[in-house]
């Protein structure tokens, strides 16, 4: 009876690995972009099949409301990537940046580090989250290496070495909760197991969870980028692939920050120890106030949006840090409109440095003059991001600001110091690339739209209206987040 | 018989500690690497003597690994990488040897006081060995930060890796993640060596971090 939606848990573990074996054989790059699209949009689907139908937690996997929510998004912007990849790698083919043995390898890890993602998402256990989130990592350092330039081999080495020092203190903190867990539920896999530890987390020592606590926030901090462990994530994401990028922060951030999230629902639920929340609201404030100054001086486009997700996971763990229903709800959704909102950004920027071959802003000008598709897309993506009305950001920071004011006032003045900062840092920048006089390169663009104006049609039609039923159901998780 | 079990693992664990610290002050690659091979057999007997005490025999394939893996595969490796490459100078510290191994001691202390503090209430075996574990691994991240070069920054990390596997065998019953992150450690290990140092020798015909630093796009 509960065969079909088990099946569906397994098929979104099962296509991604699958498919990665497939397609590093397959030597034709043509067909395998358009395979990983395919394999990309079924999972996608099976995602969606988890909203409707959800199994019962089993030792290992677990469907809950909170990662869904995580996986749906995961798996769409997947996909959409995958269609975006497809018309960038054929410029890069063209243009001779990446050879086809490099696509097969891209390709396949592609699909590894989906699989993995996927699988921190729906595992039921803090170890196998782990081992997931590490997959991930490493695929994702693989491919910012792969053009295997200096910089490029430069960027991968310090996100490798970064990476591991924050994923190596993350099992660190994961050994403590199993050692807090062992004396109350016994030894063996259920010390590990989610459901268990937070059903049995009030009778667990205090003291070992505090210590725990900080370590896994400092290792998963790593990898949502949060100052001051987020040098890797500028270097990364200027030097890799373009849709790397957009893998990077629309998805890999969020994966991280999800691990974090569960072990902040596992703290709160036990008495008598910290509250995680002042620890995520200094470390996202450190995050939005340093990047926001940070953006002034970059000269790198990509390198420039990648501070500005650094703002952003800065914005979104200090929501969640802030904690309540409101907070928590404004959390999610300016996670949801980030992820959406950055990687179509990096769509537009990608087709934008592979036309005009450079990445250097000063070299960029009147976008929407040459290009105008793509400029006008990158300018609302921006302003977007900026969080300009009546666009989703708006809303989500404007909830989160206005549940600060409500609840700690003087946090809320280096809350509204940073957005500023930001905001005027971009539209700076913007004004230059996406109007004036053109420069460089006119060739015309040959540029797959569509994921990148599906994704802003979401941003906005989330800021004007949000469904009911999706309200409900990010009230019903932020309420769950504590 | 208790009281013997419980001062070999303390002898063992300490053991790694005090060889954490020579690495700290080793200046040049070779002898790094030697001492690097030795942290991993004493990691070994240490993982081999928790499976005697804890009667889980998963354990010794654990050890068995770290023996054969870390002491012998790995150092025998860089060293002939290190021939092949003509790298025999001497390490480049960005501290001086002095600070790093006061800092070093600071760390100890750190990892001490807040692990005894904090597992007051656990049993006494599994809470000085993670003590010793997080020294290990504190002491793994001070080489890595205080040392330019590649080679040294991955036996950093691995030495850092060894003091999670005393964690995590000292953590009784502690499912599945030994046998993961030693798997991992191999594929580390084999990322690091296969790819980032034949590239970057392929690049720059250096194993410096300082070269790559300079190689970057952006303003200081």
């Amino acid at each position: 009876m509960t065969a079909l939606p088990v099946d569906a848990v397994a098929a979104v573990l099962l296509i991604p690995i699958g498919a990665a074996a497939l397609l590093a054989v397959l030597p034709s790059y043509r067909l395998s972009a358009r395979l990983n699209v395919l394999a990309t949009f079924l999972t996608l689907l099976a995602a969606l099949s988890l909203l409707a139908v959800r199994p019962a937690p089993g030792q290992f996997l677990l469907i809950d409301d909170l990662n869904v929510v995580f996986i749906v998004l995961n798996t769409l912007v997947g996909f959409t990537t995958s269609v975006f990849s497809a018309t960038y790698i054929a410029h890069e083919i063209e243009v001779g940046r990446l050879t086809p043995a490099s696509l097969r390898f891209y390709h396949a890890m592609y699909q590894v580090m989906m699989f993995g993602m996927n699988l921190a998402l729906v595992s039921n256990n803090i170890g196998v989250m782990w081992v997931a989130i590490e997959l991930a990592t490493l695929t994702t350092v693989m491919m910012v290496g792969i053009y295997r330039t200096p910089q490029a081999l430069e960027a991968a080495w310090k996100y490798f070495i970064l990476g591991s020092v924050g994923i190596a203190l993350a099992l660190f903190g994961t050994i403590l909760v199993y050692m807090a867990a062992r004396p109350v539920v016994g030894e063996g896999l259920d010390g590990m197991t989610w459901t268990i530890l937070v059903r049995n987390v009030a009778a667990f020592d205090p003291a070992l969870l505090n210590v725990a606590f900080v370590f896994l926030l400092l290792g998963y901090g790593t990898k949502v980028g949060l100052a001051p462990l987020h040098a890797w994530l500028p270097d990364a994401h200027a030097e890799g692939p373009t849709p790397i990028s957009a893998v990077l922060s629309g998805l890999l951030l969020n994966v991280a920050l999800y691990a974090l999230l569960r072990f902040k629902i596992l703290l709160a639920a036990a008495p008598g120890v910290i509250a995680p929340g002042p620890l995520m609201v200094t470390m996202g404030l450190t995050s939005l106030i340093f990047a926001a100054f940070m953006l002034y001086r970059r000269r790198d486009i990509k390198r420039m949006f990648a501070y500005s997700s650094i703002e952003h996971m800065g914005i979104i763990a200090f929501a969640f840090g802030m904690g309540g229903p409101l907070a928590n709800f404004a959390g999610l959704l300016h996670m949801t409109m980030h992820s959406l909102t950055k990687s179509a950004i990096f769509f537009a920027v990608g087709h934008i440095s592979q036309i005009k071959g450079t990445q250097k802003i000063a070299e960029i000008r009147g976008l929407t003059v040459t290009h105008p598709v793509l400029g006008w897309g990158l300018v609302l993506g921006v302003m977007a991001i900026t969080g300009m009305p009546p666009l989703g950001i708006f809303m989500s920071e404007f909830l989160v600001v206005s549940s600060t004011f409500a609840r700690e006032p003087l946090l809320a003045i280096p809350l509204v110091l940073g957005l500023l900062v930001a905001f005027g840092a971009l539209l700076l920048r913007l004004g230059t690339v996406a109007f004036g006089e053109p420069l460089g390169s006119t060739a015309p663009a040959e540029a797959s739209y569509v994921p990148m104006f599906a994704h802003l049609a979401l941003v906005f039609v989330a800021g004007i209206y949000l469904p009911g039923p999706v309200v409900v159901w990010f009230q019903h998780v932020a309420s769950q987040l504590g | 018989m208790d009281q013997f079990a419980f001062d070999v693992a303390h002898l063992l664990a300490g053991g790694l500690v005090l060889i954490s610290l020579t690495m700290l002050y080793q200046d040049r690659l070779s002898a790094l690497i030697r001492v690097f091979a030795l942290h991993a057999v004493v990691l070994a007997l240490s993982v081999a003597w928790q499976a005697a005490i804890q009667h889980a025999p998963h354990l010794y394939i654990t050890a068995a690994i770290a023996l054969l893996f870390k002491a012998i595969i790995i150092p025998v490796s860089l060293l002939r990488i290190m021939k092949q490459l003509g790298v025999h100078r001497e390490i480049d510290t960005v501290v001086g040897i002095g600070p790093t191994m006061l800092a070093g001691i600071g760390l100890i202390a750190l990892s001490m006081v807040v692990m005894l503090r904090v597992t007051a209430e656990s049993d006494p075996l599994a809470r000085e060995d993670l003590a010793f574990a997080l020294s290990v691994v504190l002491l793994g991240l001070l080489m890595m930060v205080t040392r330019r070069n590649v080679v040294s920054q991955v036996i950093g990390f691995m030495s850092l890796e060894n003091g999670l596997i005393l964690a995590a065998t000292g953590a009784k019953g502690m499912p599945l993640v030994v046998e993961i992150s030693v798997a991992f450690s191999v594929l580390i290990a084999f990322i690091v060596i296969g790819i980032f140092l034949f590239r970057i020798r392929e690049r720059f015909d250096t194993v410096d971090v300082q070269a790559l630093e300079r190689l970057r796009g952006e303003d200081p």
